[in-house]
């Protein structure tokens, strides 16, 4: 299953950042972060649900970069 | 600019404008310090404090931290003009980049604004009410006005109008649409009012379809980007590892050889690495080259699905075309008339009447030519005999219209030469009276299509086709395409490609160019498919890379040009980039290029690989 959410986040590195800890999060089979649209794509694995997730998922990006957000 | 941008200009200048008042005041020791703490903290607090939140989260290396390090080891060792100094720049940079960014993805949002923003329904009192197409259902009456965008696919019931289609297809021509035609989503009614049952629902429609398709292309990453986003990954740590050993390696080597160690001194220089290891400059320009390059396609009606395609697009050396509907126009027409013992006109009139009971292609172009109504009372006793063509009596007379086993069948001799085309032959009271040849027409712009394709660099064009050996070797010479395969399935086409595949070279692309229709195996076989004429089409637009929504076959070296400069942009940026940061870098080691030096590399390395990744929205001429 795959999910869009839009993101804020102001420099292009800290977007792919946000990515790398998006994809590293359990639950999220892949995750594409779109700095140019502000969009971030997420694919969950199997069975994941995308509540329990995104939170961690959004979590995972706050540590890595503090001035971000991902809308849910 | 947004309200946080609004803030940080309002820090930026007051602490300008405080570190140029603390030039004229003389401070001596302590108050000097405090005074400059003042312009340091308004201008780089929020630095400071996300520098300390990502040594707390153990992601040390990002800017912030590097930043901090940077201009607090300045301050410490008392250079506190330079410390503040390149903080302010730093920010004055990030404004920059956030302002410019920001702003560009406006611009190139706007060039793919196609999204309607109403709809109008009418309401019980013939009022027309605007609500959001989002909230359309299928069937559903809509009332398009004049200069208004056609909100959902649908079908005409009432009106007639011209419709702009450039923001879709990039062709400027009008279209005339009438009752009973199907319109798509995206057009702008130009002239009349126009009643649409819709046949779609919003998220289904074209303009959903495409817009989905472009704002997620990005998405897809190209390899230089991959590349950059890997260089970024390896390159801070690594000048983060280079200041250390600057800081410390030099003054320990010159304690060893018995000179002065200068710790202040390398420290100094090891902190100008520091500036100068934020990779922003490209991280931020090479996906904005291809955003820019993928909007100002969409612009043409040229969609472009990813990236990665426009990567690929640009390598494409060699450019495999399906024939009909692609090359040409799918559409058959009389092209020559060979009559025997009778003038032309007469030739065509008996072919077209005996022909006017059939819906075949070939009798619908008969009767084109013969371009007069159809007098039904004249034709008399038609049979049709499958795969050989048609008798009648036409004014009494036994007229016989098919191919060359027809006229065997009939008992007459055919007198005619080769000629390309079907053939259809005529006889007349059981004597041969002539030939009419038919032909699929050259789409116009065809010819120019292909020598653009050449000039663009791309090697070798082949035709494949599934026409007859001398029909297709004809339309091949008059576009002087370089290779000819004929009478091929459409397994056989995709085994053509699987050869061509095979044989090419490494870092180069074969491209199939089709119109959707029946090739769709092929399409995606190819290192990339591009579909043609898939304005409201489904089908093309899933199976290919690249879509071009119109027809023109010119399309194809303008998306190749396109995507040429798109990447040679992104090359002048990667090299521009590494280039200026690797020769700070040596001068800072040397000593010759101190921490503003530093920070005005970074920042206008920026600036200027924004403004060049702008250039790629921009079209080239062919």
């Amino acid at each position: 299953m795959k999910k869009t959410y839009p993101i804020e986040v102001d420099c292009a590195n800290c977007a792919a950042k946000m990515e790398e800890a998006a994809k590293k999060t359990a639950g999220v089979r892949h995750a594409v972060v779109n700095f140019m649209t502000l969009k971030m794509v997420v694919e969950f694995e199997e069975g994941a649900d995308p509540k329990t997730v995104m939170p961690a998922v959004r979590a995972a990006c706050k540590r890595v970069e503090d001035d971000c957000e991902v809308f849910l | 600019m947004s309200r946080k941008q609004k803030k940080m200009l309002v820090r930026i200048i007051v602490s300008a404008a405080l570190i140029a008042l603390l030039q004229a005041v003389p401070l001596q020791g302590a108050w000097r310090l405090a005074a400059y703490m003042v312009p340091y903290w308004i201008i780089g607090y929020d630095i400071l404090l996300k520098a300390a939140k990502g040594v707390r989260n153990r992601q040390p290396f990002d800017e912030n931290f590097l930043m901090a390090v940077a201009t607090v080891g300045a301050i410490v060792l008392g250079e506190y003009v330079e410390g503040v100094a390149v903080m302010l720049f730093y920010q004055i940079g990030e404004l920059f980049q956030s302002y410019a960014v920001g702003k560009s993805r406006r611009n190139i949002s706007a060039l793919m604004d196609i999204r309607p923003d109403y709809a109008n329904i009418e309401g019980a009192d013939g009022e027309l009410v605007r609500v959001d197409p989002d909230e359309v259902a299928i069937g559903t009456v809509i009332v398009v006005q004049p200069g208004e965008k056609i909100p959902l696919d649908g079908v005409i019931l009432e009106g007639h109008a011209a419709l702009n289609t450039s923001a879709l297809t990039g062709e400027s021509l009008p279209r005339e649409v009438q009752e009973g035609d199907e319109v798509i989503s995206g057009c702008v009614n130009m002239s009349g009012l126009l009643r649409i049952r819709t046949t779609r629902e919003f998220g289904e429609s074209t303009v959903s379809k495409i817009l989905e398709l472009v704002e997620n292309a990005s998405s897809r990453k190209s390899p230089p980007e991959n590349f950059i986003t890997k260089f970024a990954r390896i390159y801070t740590p690594a000048v983060c590892y280079g200041a250390v050993a600057l800081a410390l390696l030099p003054p320990i080597v010159r304690l060893l050889l018995g000179m002065e160690a200068q710790f202040g001194e390398w420290v100094m220089r090891a902190l100008t690495f520091l500036v100068i290891s934020c990779p922003c400059a490209l991280v931020v320009s090479i996906p904005l080259s291809f955003f820019a390059g993928i909007g100002g396609a969409s612009r043409e009606g040229v969609l472009v699905k990813g990236s990665n395609y426009l990567h690929a697009l640009s390598q494409t050396k060699v450019v495999v075309f399906d024939k009909t509907g692609t090359m040409t126009q799918g559409v058959f027409e009389v092209s020559e008339v060979s009559p025997c013992g009778m003038d032309a006109a007469q030739l065509v009139e008996w072919a077209a009447l005996a022909e006017s009971y059939s819906a075949h292609p070939i009798s619908q172009s008969l009767k084109r030519a013969y371009g007069q109504a159809i007098d039904a009372s004249r034709v008399q006793d038609v049979e049709e005999i499958g795969g050989h063509g048609v008798t009648a009596r036409v004014d009494g007379k036994r007229v016989a219209v098919g191919n060359e086993r027809l006229m065997a069948r009939v008992g007459v001799t055919v007198q005619a030469g080769r000629q390309p085309g079907t053939l259809v032959h005529v006889a007349v009271e059981g004597v041969y009276a002539g030939c009419i040849s038919i032909q699929d027409r050259i789409k116009p712009g065809a010819r120019e299509a292909i020598d653009a394709l050449h000039r663009q660099g791309v090697s070798r064009t082949v035709m494949l086709t599934g026409d007859r050996d001398d029909v297709a070797q004809k339309v091949a010479a008059e576009l002087n395409i370089d290779e000819v395969h004929s009478e091929l399935l459409p397994a056989q086409k995709v085994s053509w490609v699987e050869t061509i595949l095979e044989k090419k070279a490494k870092g180069e692309t074969v491209a199939f160019v089709g119109d959707g229709i029946n090739d769709a195996p092929v399409l995606s076989r190819a290192d990339i498919g591009v579909a043609m004429g898939a304005l409201g089409s489904d089908a093309a637009i899933e199976a290919a890379d690249v879509v071009l929504m119109d027809d023109d076959p010119r399309k194809i070296a303008l998306a190749i040009a396109l995507s040429r400069k798109c990447l040679r942009i992104v090359y002048q940026n990667i090299a521009f980039a590494i280039g200026v940061k690797g020769v700070c870098l040596v001068l800072g080691a040397l000593g010759v290029a101190g921490m503003w030096a530093a920070i005005f590399a970074d920042v206008g390395v920026m600036v200027l690989a924004v403004l060049n990744a702008i250039r790629a929205m921009r079209i080239p001429k062919l």
